[in-house]
């Protein structure tokens, strides 16, 4: 055993108790690992938002201004870890891992939050209800709840009927000034897109305008639910553009516990399997590839949560796959020393022959799936759907990285333990079919 | 020495046919897209009392959701894939199943809007194109220091053609009898194993090109056979390794991945078959022009 490979030893010895600690217990502020929604459970939203009436070069703003609002009404929903953020050009993502978010909830996330005032008109005798507008300042407006101050509150009056009381802004006054004096005795219909708000026995609310308003109006009719959440959206500021969800995917968080189970299983008894294989056909050299192979389980995980990578279902399906991928590298190697020591050569002479000859076959046959890999990471981020592609090429990525390592150097540096020690004439043991005839 | 390249006739007729019946799978059934590339809604259901598939598919078609496709799950649930799916369609589907079955809890849904769908077909085909670039690219790179660079680069692409066909080939068969759908999944396993594929390919040229340069035999028959043998127990020790795992994961976890397991599974195995027997059997064709055994015999060597 020379001094170099000790010391290397002892490295190797000191990253693997790193990387089992680093598994075990919260370090460099990461808790656990970082599960994906397919796992944990939780809702997954795609929105599209319609940016036809966007100034060109307003796009990103608009954009940030949509997720600030999303990001409003996601807090109070007490979500561990929401993300949001755009993906494309015009399409924003919502996850909310480990959520169990109602119908209603989720409707709220991307709804406008845009009270729109309408008066009826009668065109071809059939009536309609067409946005209400006054000038002010010269130009043509439309009354909407984006002339609320942030300051609507939901109070009770004298009978207990609910009412959502909001204040005009200074251009909003002026505008209901004059659409209210214009109307008095007629209705003012009060709608949130193309839909009438509806009251809490389900009728359009659409108030007869008794006097003109000027300062504060208040809207009476809602439930104390609808009102109250209403209110809240109100605050928190309106969409500046209509989105429509086109894509959304809800897993359970009880099937998502499932699947790590199983998982785990699969993996423990793929694992068990493929270690018995190599010590079978290996013999000593296979029993340390299985060496190698925990301390590649132990630094791959290691990596997963530092980083942190998210891991989807699809993404452990990629690492316990790239456990069967792992050994292919001590495969390529202990058949290259079998062949040496069939030469004739030394234990010694033979390791380092098998090492270095079989490198370039190594590296070779690995660049291709390094390849797919990085499309295949690309394309998962730029689709609604793409996590479990993401979550798949990063850990097969990082897999068949981490897997060079150990195959080469940590095996090699166990066999080299051996070299000089009192088991280096039986090369049987190291590799099969060789000390027999020789 | 076992002789494999002279039984190449062999080969070539197994793989003819793989390739012709996949042909006519892909040609008569054609691959279902699924719903990452259709649009549509795909909703995972558990019924707390026992409920037969085709009394469910029944009722499914008596409430207007005729073309469903349902399939069984592990663990009794079934995955209901239809068209797409509002809030309320979705509160007055499970409603009418529970008044029919008894109650159902929701475990799974996802929706797909053809917005996305369309866009999601144009990234993956985008993808498609760039691995085949890029992996035309690599073989050019990886073979470059092999005498016949050309012929080389076309067996390995000759071979990835048919790993891939006959793939897709048995994924038509299984979406005629099992429903069995193609999504995004399926295209990430193709790209995985065309890399794993390939890299076995490498291997067994890489030896060939070492053994040319020893000049061990005159006959490149003979050496392309002998390098063959060589990696043979590399490559099957690989495979068998890889296929422990995908086994492990099929049997145990299935679910989302269990198409994806399917095609990894399928492509290990055509891929390795094709790396040992097709690839450097076609190579020697190019070579040599002789289809079958010539009249050297491999053993000659040893």
């Amino acid at each position: 055993m020379s001094g170099r490979n000790a010391l290397i030893f002892l490295i190797l010895l000191a990253l693997f108790v790193f990387s089992v600690c680093a598994i075990i217990y919260p370090m460099f502020g990461r808790e656990e690992i970082h599960l994906g929604l397919d796992l944990k459970g939780g809702l997954h939203l795609v929105y599209q938002a319609d940016m036809s009436n966007v100034e060109a070069g307003q796009e990103t703003s608009v954009i940030e201004g949509v997720i600030a609002v999303i990001q409003n009404r996601i807090n109070p929903l007490g979500v561990t870890e929401p993300n949001i953020e755009r993906m494309g050009a015009d399409q924003i993502v919502v996850e909310l891992p480990g959520a169990s978010v109602t119908d209603i909830q989720k409707e709220r996330i991307g709804r406008t939050a845009l009270l729109e005032f309408r008066e009826q008109v009668t065109e071809n005798d059939e009536e309609k209800w067409v946005p209400a507008t006054a000038k002010v300042n010269g130009q043509e407006k439309a009354l909407t709840s984006s002339y609320f101050k942030t300051n609507t509150y939901v109070t009770r009056d004298n009978l207990g009927r609910i009412l959502l009381v909001f204040e005009w802004n200074e251009e909003g006054s002026k505008l209901s000034e004059a659409i209210t004096t214009r109307l008095i005795d007629k209705p003012l219909g009060i709608f949130e897109g193309d839909e009438p708000l509806r009251g809490d026995d389900g009728q359009p609310i659409a108030p007869i305008v008794r006097a003109v308003i000027t300062t504060s109006g208040q809207i009476e009719g809602l439930s104390l639910k609808e009102a109250t959440e209403l209110s809240k959206q109100l605050n928190a500021g309106r969409l500046p553009v209509p989105l429509e969800l086109v894509y959304e995917e809800n897993v359970s968080p009880v099937v998502g516990a499932d699947f790590v189970s199983l998982s785990l299983k699969a993996g423990l008894i793929g694992v068990i399997l493929v270690m018995l294989f190599m010590t079978a056909y290996y013999r000593l050299s296979g029993f340390l590839a299985n060496l190698a192979l925990i301390f590649y389980g132990a630094l791959s995980m290691a990596i997963f949560k530092l980083i942190p990578v998210t891991l989807t279902l699809a993404g452990i399906g990629g690492f316990v796959v790239s456990i069967g991928m792992a050994v292919d590298a001590n495969v390529l190697i202990f058949e290259r020393m079998k062949e040496e020591l069939r030469a004739g050569r030394t234990l010694g002479a033979a390791i380092d022959a098998g090492f270095s000859r079989a490198w370039t076959a190594i590296r070779d046959s690995n660049i291709t799936t390094f390849i797919a890999c990085i499309i295949l990471y690309i394309v998962g981020s730029n689709i609604a759907a793409g996590a479990p592609v993401k979550g798949f090429a990063l850990t097969l990525f990082i897999g068949v990285a981490v897997s060079m390592f150990t195959a080469i150097i940590v095996t090699r540096t166990l066999l080299r333990l051996f070299v000089g020690g009192f088991l280096a004439n039986k090369t049987s043991l190291f590799s099969p079919y060789v000390g027999k005839g020789k | 020495m076992i002789d494999i390249i002279g039984k190449r006739a062999w080969f070539f007729l197994i793989s003819g046919i793989a390739i012709l019946l996949s042909i006519i799978f892909l040609a008569v059934f054609g691959l279902k897209p699924g719903l990452d590339f259709s649009s549509g809604s795909s909703i995972t259901l558990s019924f707390s009392q026992e409920v037969d598939h085709a009394a469910l598919k029944g009722e499914l078609a008596n409430l207007g959701y005729g073309n469903s496709i349902v399939q069984t799950t592990g663990g009794g649930d079934f995955l209901i894939r239809t068209v797409a799916l509002t809030d309320e369609a979705k509160k007055q589907l499970e409603a009418d199943l529970t008044t029919k079955f008894g109650p159902v809890t929701e475990k799974s849904l996802q929706t797909v809007e053809p917005v996305i769908a369309k866009h999601t077909s144009r990234v993956a085909l985008i993808a498609v194109i760039i691995a085949a670039v890029g992996i035309l690219l690599y073989i050019v790179w990886a073979f470059r220091k092999l005498p016949k660079a050309f012929y080389c680069g076309t067996s390995a692409i000759i071979a990835l053609l048919h790993d891939v066909l006959i793939t897709a080939g048995i994924f038509a068969l299984l979406g005629a009898l099992l429903d069995w759908e193609i999504n995004l999944m399926f295209i990430t396993g193709v790209l995985a194993i065309i890399g794993y594929s390939i890299n076995n390919t490498v291997v067994v040229f890489d030896r060939i090109r070492e053994n040319l340069r020893k000049g061990i035999s005159p006959s490149f028959e003979v050496i392309t056979n002998y390098s063959v043998v060589e990696t043979l127990s590399r490559c099957l020790n690989t495979s068998i390794t890889t296929l422990i795992t995908i086994l492990a994961l099929l049997l145990f976890v299935g679910g989302s991945i269990q198409n994806f397991v399917w095609v990894l599974l399928i492509g290990v195995v055509v891929g390795t078959f094709d790396s040992i027997c097709v690839a450097p059997s076609l190579l020697v064709v190019f070579e040599t022009g002789k289809w079958g055994r010539s009249q050297q015999p491999a053993q000659a060597l040893k």
